[in-house]
């Protein structure tokens, strides 16, 4: 398996400030929305990335393609460091890395025909100079993506939701990337369209070569379609690892509760299983617990977890990392 | 275990700018004391619109119940008068939805909002309703239950306002319980709390549930029954193990076909796709809702809809509206 990286991040950090008065504006906080995470993601490969609501997942995903400035850290795409790179030569680079948004709704342009969606970043980067050219390739996309070509000028309201997505993926390969963030592409649709549209992505991926980061809470998708996977908690990854070896043996007791609480469709299974029920809720961002984040809710937690530096990430079997002091003492 | 109620031919659809649409159409099933009832059935297929048909809830117009009664120990509720509906509602039958604020009151604090139904269904003293409010919230697992009865809904997180809003349901020991996608919202491990807890209130008050979610997982932890609802109808019904062990319905079949496990390493197999996009409620097919997604679809499947009929060599208790025998596995396009 080639193990290049594709993209490399390290130390990463976006927080968010804390304001407040109304004239005389000052900080009096911060929001650690992401919060010193390393990770590569290698040519080729799916990495899937999961946690709860507001653990940074789509934070992490949007600093890593510079929407965000990042507050500290590397991010080498490519080979090329992206956080210090001259905007115009960023804008460059942009083509390369695309991203796929989960609410197919609000993130078409209403007032826009399919094909001007689609187009659109074609003639940001000015690509085709002949409009003919231009519908050309914009219908084989529509085509390769399962849109009838037909329906080019019609808008977005005309479409149904797995439809819609299938028009934001259309545009996202546009400009041809080499890598790809799928912010839960899939979390808005029934069920009964989600396979259609993680079929596709598979498929893409292998035609085009794609490299994706996947982010999702649908566990059991996650363990079907990504190689790897980190497991965030607080803006922190607490796991990172080959997906069976993750689900099979998780060593965070986070990752332990979490995929314990996923239910499984099989009454036969769910009858026998097991859970670790946490008590009480995620804490605040803004507020982190000194020690472990996840020391409040931690069913194995002990005087190590309380106190300063949390644990590190690092790799307690090839390949399969963890920050947990019960696991590496 | 004897039959706690049942819903008979209900129909109900809603007149709007766009054309009739035809949201319940003709429902019938019985639901028995203490059972659990899973309803599954994708986004539009009827499932909110039926649940709120039973509770009168329905907003008249556009909407308009055309037909049905639903018989709850011996009485028909779509003919009581509305003051003697909102009796039953929230006394004897409870309902939880996925948005806790749309049963909390904002500027009212949790132990106001408890007591007074207290006060009303069981004409309870202050000082009495005071004392349960607060042995609900802490049956619901609110540490310092007493004090969190000031607290108005926003000082809650999520999942903590969702069993504020379990308490409040449960307060006057309702027969029935029902809940529409109370965990959708969710994160999975406040999921996994809310629905232990459920489960364990479930069974120490014997209440009948009719649980609506679009997660099979979450039916097969926590049904006895499944019923798979598409197009306003109900295409499948039966006890969990069976359905899932034995799904005749070419939908179920798809659906559970689709799903991919937490339990199985799928990796190198392709998901199985159900083709084609959910039904437009306001054009009602002479045959199959299904029939143009369906992969054993019949000439038959277009020309006659299929009745809700026992299934071949199950246990009778296992009923599928389906022309075809999905065991003889014969698809269309191979
Ligand atoms: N633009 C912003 N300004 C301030 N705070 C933000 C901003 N975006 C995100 N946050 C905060 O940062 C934290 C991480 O949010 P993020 O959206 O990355 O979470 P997530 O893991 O994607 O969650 P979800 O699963 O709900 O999408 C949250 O506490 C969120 O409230
Ligand atoms: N107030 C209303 N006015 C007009 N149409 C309505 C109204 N409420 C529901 N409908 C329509 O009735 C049909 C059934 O809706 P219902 O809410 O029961 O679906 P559901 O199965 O609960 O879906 P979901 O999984 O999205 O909650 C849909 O086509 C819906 O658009
Ligand atoms: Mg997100
Ligand atoms: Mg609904």
């Amino acid at each position: 398996m080639g193990r290049e990286a594709l993209l490399q991040v390290r130390g990463l950090k976006k927080y968010f400030p804390i304001v407040s008065g109304i004239v005389f504006q000052r900080q009096v906080g911060a929001v650690k929305a992401v919060d010193d995470v390393n990770f590569d993601v290698f040519k080729g490969e799916t990495l899937g990335m999961v946690g709860e609501s507001g653990c940074g997942k789509s934070t992490t995903g949007r600093t890593v393609l510079q929407l965000y400035k990042p507050t500290a850290g590397s991010v080498i795409f490519e080979g090329r460091e992206l956080t210090t790179l001259p905007a115009e030569e960023l804008r460059k680079t942009r083509k390369r890395m695309q991203i796929i948004f989960q609410d197919p709704f609000a993130s078409l342009n209403p007032r826009m025909t399919v094909g001007s969606i689609i187009s659109e970043p074609l003639v940001i980067h000015r690509m085709f100079p002949n409009k003919r050219e231009q519908q050309e390739y914009v219908e084989q996309l529509m085509e390769r993506v399962g849109l009838n070509p037909f329906y080019i000028n019609r808008y977005p309201h005309e479409f149904s939701g797995g439809q819609r997505q299938r028009i934001g993926i259309a545009r996202a390969l546009a400009l041809k990337p080499s890598f790809i963030v799928a912010d839960e592409p899939i979390s808005a649709l029934d069920v009964s369209i989600q396979a259609q549209v993680i079929n596709l992505l598979s498929d893409l991926q292998q035609e085009f070569g794609l490299t994706y980061l996947f982010i999702a809470h649908d566990l059991s998708m996650v363990r079907h379609i990504c190689d790897r996977v980190a497991v965030m908690y607080l803006g922190k990854i607490v796991e990172l690892g080959q997906t069976d070896e993750v689900y099979d043996n998780p060593l965070h007791p986070y990752t332990q509760a979490l995929l314990s609480a996923v239910p499984i469709p099989d009454p036969i299974a769910e009858a026998k299983r097991q859970r670790v029920i946490l008590t009480g809720d995620v804490p605040s961002p803004a507020r982190p617990p000194i020690g472990c984040n996840f020391n409040t809710r931690c069913p194995v937690h002990f005087d190590l977890c309380h106190h300063d530096p949390d644990p590190p990430l690092v790799e307690a079997q090839p390949g399969h990392w963890v920050a947990c002091h019960r696991v590496t003492p | 275990m004897a039959v706690l109620m049942e819903v008979k031919n209900l129909v109900t659809r809603f007149y709007t700018q766009e054309g009739v649409v035809h949201a319940v159409n003709d429902v019938s099933y019985p639901l028995h004391e203490g059972e659990t009832l899973g309803i599954v059935g994708e986004s539009g297929s009827g499932k909110s619109v039926h649940v709120l048909s039973i509770m009168g809830l329905i907003p008249t117009p556009p909407g308009k119940i055309e037909q049905g009664e639903v018989l709850f120990r011996g009485r028909d509720l779509l003919k009581l008068k509305s003051e003697e509906m909102r009796l039953v509602r929230g006394a004897e039958i409870a309902m939880i939805f996925q948005d806790p604020m749309t049963s909390l009151n904002p500027v009212l604090n949790v132990g106001t909002q408890i007591t007074e139904a207290l006060k009303l269904h069981l004409g309870m003293s202050n000082t009495a309703a005071n004392t349960r409010a607060a042995e609900l919230l802490d049956m619901v697992g609110i540490s310092d239950a007493r004090k969190r009865l000031d607290n108005y809904p926003h000082q809650f997180s999520g999942g903590m306002r969702q069993r504020v809003m379990i308490a409040m349901a449960l307060s006057c020991n309702p027969k029935l319980l029902i809940a529409d996608e109370p965990t959708t919202a969710l994160d999975v491990t406040i999921q996994a709390q809310i629905i232990e807890l459920v489960k364990r209130l479930r069974d120490e008050l014997r209440m009948a549930m009719i649980w609506i979610t679009h997660d099979l997982g979450v039916v097969a932890g926590i049904a006895d029954t499944i019923q798979v609802m598409y197009g306003g109808r109900i295409v499948e019904r039966g006890p969990v193990k069976e359905v899932f062990g034995d799904p005749r319905h070419p939908y179920t079949l798809g659906l559970l076909k689709s799903l991919p496990r937490l339990d199985q390493n799928s990796k190198n197999s392709k998901l199985v796709q159900i083709e084609g996009a959910p039904p437009d409620m306001r054009y009602m097919p002479q045959g199959c809702s299904f029939a143009p997604r369906c992969p054993y679809c019949i000439e038959r499947s277009l020309q006659e809809r299929p009745p809700l009929e026992p299934a071949k060599e199950g246990s009778g208790q296992h009923l599928v509206a389906c022309w075809v025998d999905v065991r003889e596995g014969v698809t269309q396009s191979g």
